[in-house]
């Protein structure tokens, strides 16, 4: 039987990189998520699997080193929260444009600014829309749990190689400090450049053999129509990615009439909201985006017929119920309901607001 | 089985490893655990507070508006969470330091003189052992055998000579738990 432990969110994230054979780690500190760092060096993973981990000066200097080590076909992260990521954008765009695999974790605290160190969603735009310049997306995750912190690091991982594109843990400071039982999977080991290239492609900057043409990775094309060309070529994975990699939950959603939809800390108080409700005989259900990039928009359109309206509910001002509501597109009432700046909502406080925009 | 219990009081006397070795000792009993610091609405400063909850199945919300149990060892607390205690659940405190005494009727109601008791037997460092308990006597929803493996998970091995200490802690604790009429 795989060993249970009782780990932090953020605990869980770095055991699963040494397990997930991550080949390194470039970070720099600042809370809630600064237990990653703080395990990885405990674990000392470079006596034991080689990875590397490494303190960088900045976090500009940490994403330019996760470029470093992906040109070479390595599987590098690194973890941060909000204005961390925000001085990473330049570089996570950069990668997006360089087609280059990464595996990038925000535990995002309150903001705007320095904010607080208190739990909030307020980076979805900047994790689903491109916190960086230009045409890009990237893939992102919302785990739920301790447990999928632990797990997504290895879908994460997948994914960014399967589309050679930069991939997103987007947690918050509630799941990143909060201990939950967490299964241990087994151990991946670190793969060989030999084994990255036949099992992705040639692409890795790696020393080129007489019987090849060098490999050149670079987001520079000065030419217009290159770099439209380019500019196609990443819309269609984008398309690809839209078509294969939705993720996502649905809690009670069979005979609701109502639906929340809420991703990660929020959607865990939703589904004790979803409890209450079915309680007092409320039909409603969660759905819960796994991806946010991409988004479930055809599960929404599916349940278009059976409901009668939904509540988008996040820790932010509002900002996924943008999504919602192009999902929906009018054919249905798409209500929000929020709290910021680190305050956090009970399940109870969910379903007054719910009962108060529907008139329940 | 469901409990969602809020243990608080001052930082430094053990409330968050206290939480801790509750909610190890429901996974060496196959429960879901959850364990949350200070975190959320319950939020207001100046005290260090932690819900578990153990549970046969999923845990959906870690933010509470009301919980089954709240273990208080501090004034502020004791004025915090009194009133959001369920009908008909439980408020186990140390007497000690408190001056307005609980007034609920609809809860039952326990005190643990663990300060007192810890300092007399010169245990003063198990106090939060002694608590942890007094509540297990009262709500006996984990095996003795699981609650000292979770113990040891929870404490660096460095300190696993202790363990015989706090096993008897948690005895003393389940010896002088009384009711408050």
């Amino acid at each position: 039987m795989a060993e249970k432990l009782l780990k932090k969110g953020n605990e869980a994230i770095a055991l699963a990189a040494i397990r997930y054979g991550a080949d390194g780690y470039f970070g720099y500190p600042i809370t809630p998520q600064s237990e990653v760092m703080e395990t990885l060096m405990e674990e000392m993973p470079w006596e034991t699997t080689g990875m590397v981990v490494l303190q960088a000066e900045s976090e500009t200097s940490s994403i330019n080193m996760l470029y470093g080590g992906a040109c070479c076909g390595k599987k590098v992260m690194t973890s941060s929260s909000s204005p961390g990521i925000s001085l990473m954008c330049e570089g996570i765009s950069y990668m997006a444009g360089a087609e280059l695999p990464c595996l990038l974790v925000n535990v995002i605290r309150g903001g705007p600014g320095l904010g607080t160190i208190q739990p909030a969603q307020g980076d979805y735009f900047q994790a689903v829309k491109g916190g960086g310049h230009g045409d890009y997306r990237i893939i992102v995750l919302a785990p739920a749990s301790v447990q999928e912190m632990y797990d997504f690091v290895g879908l994460g991982f997948e994914l960014a190689f399967k589309y050679r594109i930069p991939t997103m843990i987007l947690s918050d400071g509630a799941i990143g400090q909060m201990m939950e039982k967490v299964e241990l999977r087994d151990s991946v080991r670190r793969l060989t450049d030999q084994e990255i290239a036949e099992k992705y492609g040639h692409w890795a900057t790696v020393g080129k053999p007489a019987n090849r043409k060098g490999n050149i990775i670079s987001s520079l094309s000065l030419a217009a129509s290159e770099m439209e060309a380019i500019n196609l070529r990443l819309q269609e994975k984008y398309r690809t990615i839209e078509k294969n990699e939705i993720r996502y939950e649905k809690t009670m959603c069979e005979d609701a009439e109502y639906l929340l939809v809420a991703f990660g800390s929020s959607s865990r108080i939703c589904e004790g909201t979803v409890e209450i409700a079915r309680e007092k005989g409320i039909r409603l259900g969660l759905l819960r985006p796994i991806t946010l990039f991409p988004y479930p928009t055809p599960v929404i359109q599916e349940m278009l017929p059976q409901l009668k309206g939904i509540m988008s509910v996040e820790l932010n001002s509002g900002q996924m119920v943008e999504d919602v509501r192009l999902a929906v597109n009018g054919a249905v009432p798409v209500e929000f309901y929020g709290r910021m700046g680190g305050s956090i909502f009970s399940p109870e406080e969910v379903l007054k607001a719910f009962a108060e925009k529907f008139n329940l | 089985m469901k409990e969602e219990l809020i243990i608080a009081g001052f930082g430094g006397q053990g409330v968050l490893s206290m939480g801790k070795i509750l909610a190890y000792s429901g996974i060496m009993q196959n429960k879901e655990v959850t364990w949350m610091p200070s975190y959320g609405p319950e939020m207001r400063g100046g005290t260090a507070n932690v819900t578990v909850i153990i549970s046969d199945k999923r845990i959906s919300s870690p933010i509470l508006q009301w919980c089954d149990t709240a273990i208080v060892l501090n004034q502020q607390s004791m004025d915090k969470f009194e009133p959001i205690i369920r009908k008909g659940g439980l408020l186990l405190y140390d007497p000690n330091g408190i001056s307005r005494h609980p007034t609920r009727k609809d809860i039952k109601i326990y005190s643990i003189a663990a300060t007192d008791l810890a300092n007399r037997m010169e245990m003063s460092r198990t106090f939060n052992m002694m608590v942890l308990g007094a509540y297990l006597k009262l709500k006996p929803i984990l095996d003795k055998e699981n609650v000292l493996q979770g113990l040891k998970k929870s404490l660096p091995e460095r300190h696993h000579h202790l363990i015989p200490l706090n096993e008897k802690a948690i005895e003393v604790g389940k010896e002088h738990v009384k009711e408050v009429v």
